[in-house]
């Protein structure tokens, strides 16, 4: 369980997260919306300890964030890294070995070398596993990094839009692999979205931010409606009911 | 494949060294050897400082462009001279011991070094172009400071800053040298420790924090670690200015990986093998006395400019 309480954050002396009192329960793939500039990617990269917090409490299980030992929460939480070419010259297998790093810290046993190899064998990475990343399309170098967080077998993954730059092939794999990894291995994911309709699509439960504040929380059905467009995003589109799946038309 | 490669590298290495040695000594062999093994050790040292200070500074500052001296530090070491020389005097600074000329400009600019390096790594972030603006600024600074204080002083004292403003390897003793290996060799033992560690703040500081390391403090052992690396070897034979961005890049397109592991050995070795060598070849062959470091000066001036060039855009 990820609970957050009284979180304030500035930025540059704006606010930009403003009383912030959220759980998640643990298990299922929970989507942050919102209009650009409404603190989603600030909430997330606290959550990760990828920026220092100012005030306020994040605990991920009974770990505190912000208290506990970097390397211990890197057991327990990751956070996608943006699909950046700081390192090109790195192999798949070395990318997802690096998963490993957390519990071997530069020596990997034998047992680390197995979950390496499984997990590119659970994203099909074993033919690509020797190409370097700059050689790999956008889609399979984000598969590559997913193979990497799911190695770092942690209970919480993290992703900050990381259907940036993809299309729609890419895009719904992506959003399968991490829907099986909540469903079939007891992940929790935790993913910011831009386009809400992949949101309304592929997580358990949304939950909306607007001005630094969180303005609703609950499942797709529930939250997606013509109302809450109007009210966080300031723009009048028609949703649709199709079978049990609700869409925006756009 | 690429361990392979780095004994081809080694064995190229003992090859320059048993010429370097052997070639051409006559006499009394235990006098001549002695002579120049000492040459070889300072060599050994200044060749493995550089490329491994360099090596570090590049994976914390996420390029392969820049490198210490890149960044004005050798403006810097030219400064911190004449400001001594300018302070103390030329006659009693070269009256003072050798051990005591060394540690004073050790140490001088180990503490220039972490301000500067500091400095330049809190305001520019990662922006190169920022970064490389900033040192070249800084450099021109400190070269008109070090131009004005050089027109003061009187013409005895210009010589002196004359003399040491160039990398020579003539003159080391071998006290200094002793305590050259052991500061270095520390230095080196500590990044070979941090191997593992180096590779993951390689990958970018969210990466790095995923993965349980924290880049910060990361960040701030390794600039220790570069500071007393450049210090002791400019402080030993002079500045080495585009030594280190020459063999480094060699060395990365020999062994083109990100781990430390081979990248550390890899560019040491590269850089052994460019000054002794390169050494052997000078004095031995074309008998010639024109210093190494000035035909090492316009190859790594070539590759600083054609990497700058090509570039890619991020």
């Amino acid at each position: 369980m990820i609970a957050i309480r009284d979180l304030n954050h500035d930025r540059d002396g704006k606010p930009t997260l403003r009383e912030i009192d959220l759980t998640l329960q643990s298990g299922g793939v929970t989507a942050l919306i919102g209009p650009n500039g409404a603190g989603k990617s600030t909430l997330l990269s606290l959550i990760a300890r990828l920026i220092p917090l100012q005030q306020g409490q994040i605990m991920v299980d009974d770990l505190q964030i912000g208290v506990c030992a970097n390397d211990v929460l890197a057991r327990r939480l990751a956070i996608l890294p943006q699909a950046s070419d700081a390192a090109p010259l790195l192999t798949v297998r070395e990318l997802v070995g690096f998963g490993r790093y957390p519990y071997h810290k530069g020596r990997p046993t034998a047992e680390d070398d197995e979950k390496v190899e499984a997990a590119l064998a659970t994203f099909d990475l074993l033919p690509l596993a020797e190409r370097r990343l700059d050689t790999l399309s956008g889609g399979q170098r984000q598969r590559a990094q997913v193979a990497m967080t799911f190695a770092q077998e942690t209970d919480y993954i993290l992703l900050d839009e990381p259907l940036n730059n993809l299309d729609i092939a890419a895009s719904r794999s992506l959003m399968r692999t991490l829907q099986d990894l909540a469903r079939n291995h007891g992940r929790t994911i935790v993913i910011v979205l831009h386009d809400i309709n992949y949101a309304a699509a592929y997580a358990d439960q949304i939950v909306a931010m607007k001005d630094g504040r969180i303005t609703h929380q609950g499942p797709a059905v529930e939250v997606v409606t013509e109302a809450m467009l109007l009210e966080v995003y300031g723009t009048s589109a028609s949703v649709h009911h199709i079978g049990d799946k609700v869409v925006v038309a756009v | 494949m690429y361990p392979k490669r780095l004994w081809w590298l080694l064995a190229v290495l003992c090859l320059c060294i048993a010429l370097y040695l052997g070639l051409g000594a006559r006499g009394n062999w235990g006098f001549v050897l002695s002579f120049r093994a000492n040459k070889l050790i300072a060599l050994l040292l200044v060749a493995i400082s550089v490329s491994t200070a360099t090596v570090l500074f590049q994976t914390i500052t996420r390029n392969h462009i820049l490198t210490p001296s890149v960044m004005g530090f050798d403006a810097l070491y030219l400064l911190t001279l004449t400001v001594l020389i300018f302070i103390l005097g030329g006659q009693s600074f070269t009256q003072l011991p050798e051990i005591a000329q060394f540690i004073v400009n050790t140490l001088l600019l180990m503490g220039a070094a972490l301000a500067l390096f500091g400095t330049l790594l809190r305001r520019g972030g990662h922006d190169l172009f920022r970064m490389i603006l900033t040192g070249i600024i800084f450099a021109g600074l400190f070269r008109s400071v070090t131009s004005f204080l050089q027109r003061i002083i009187d013409p005895n004292e210009f010589m002196v800053v004359q003399a040491n403003s160039f990398a020579r390897f003539g003159r080391v003793d071998t006290e200094l040298l002793t305590l050259a290996a052991a500061l270095t060799g520390a230095a080196l033992f500590a990044a070979w420790r941090m191997r593992h560690r180096l590779d993951v703040l390689s990958l970018g500081d969210e990466s790095a924090i995923n993965l349980g390391e924290a880049p910060k403090s990361g960040m701030f052992q390794v600039l220790v670690l570069v500071s007393i690396l450049v210090s002791v070897s400019t402080a030993l034979v002079g500045p080495m200015a585009f030594l280190g961005l020459l063999v480094v890049s060699v060395a990365r397109q020999i062994t083109p990986v990100i781990s430390h592991r081979i990248l550390l050995p890899s560019a040491g070795l590269v850089s052994a093998i460019t000054l002794v060598g390169g050494q052997m070849v000078l004095e031995r062959a074309l008998q010639s006395t024109m210093p190494l470091i000035v035909i090492v000066d316009v190859l790594g001036g070539l590759v600083f400019l054609t990497l700058l060039l090509r570039r890619k855009p991020r």
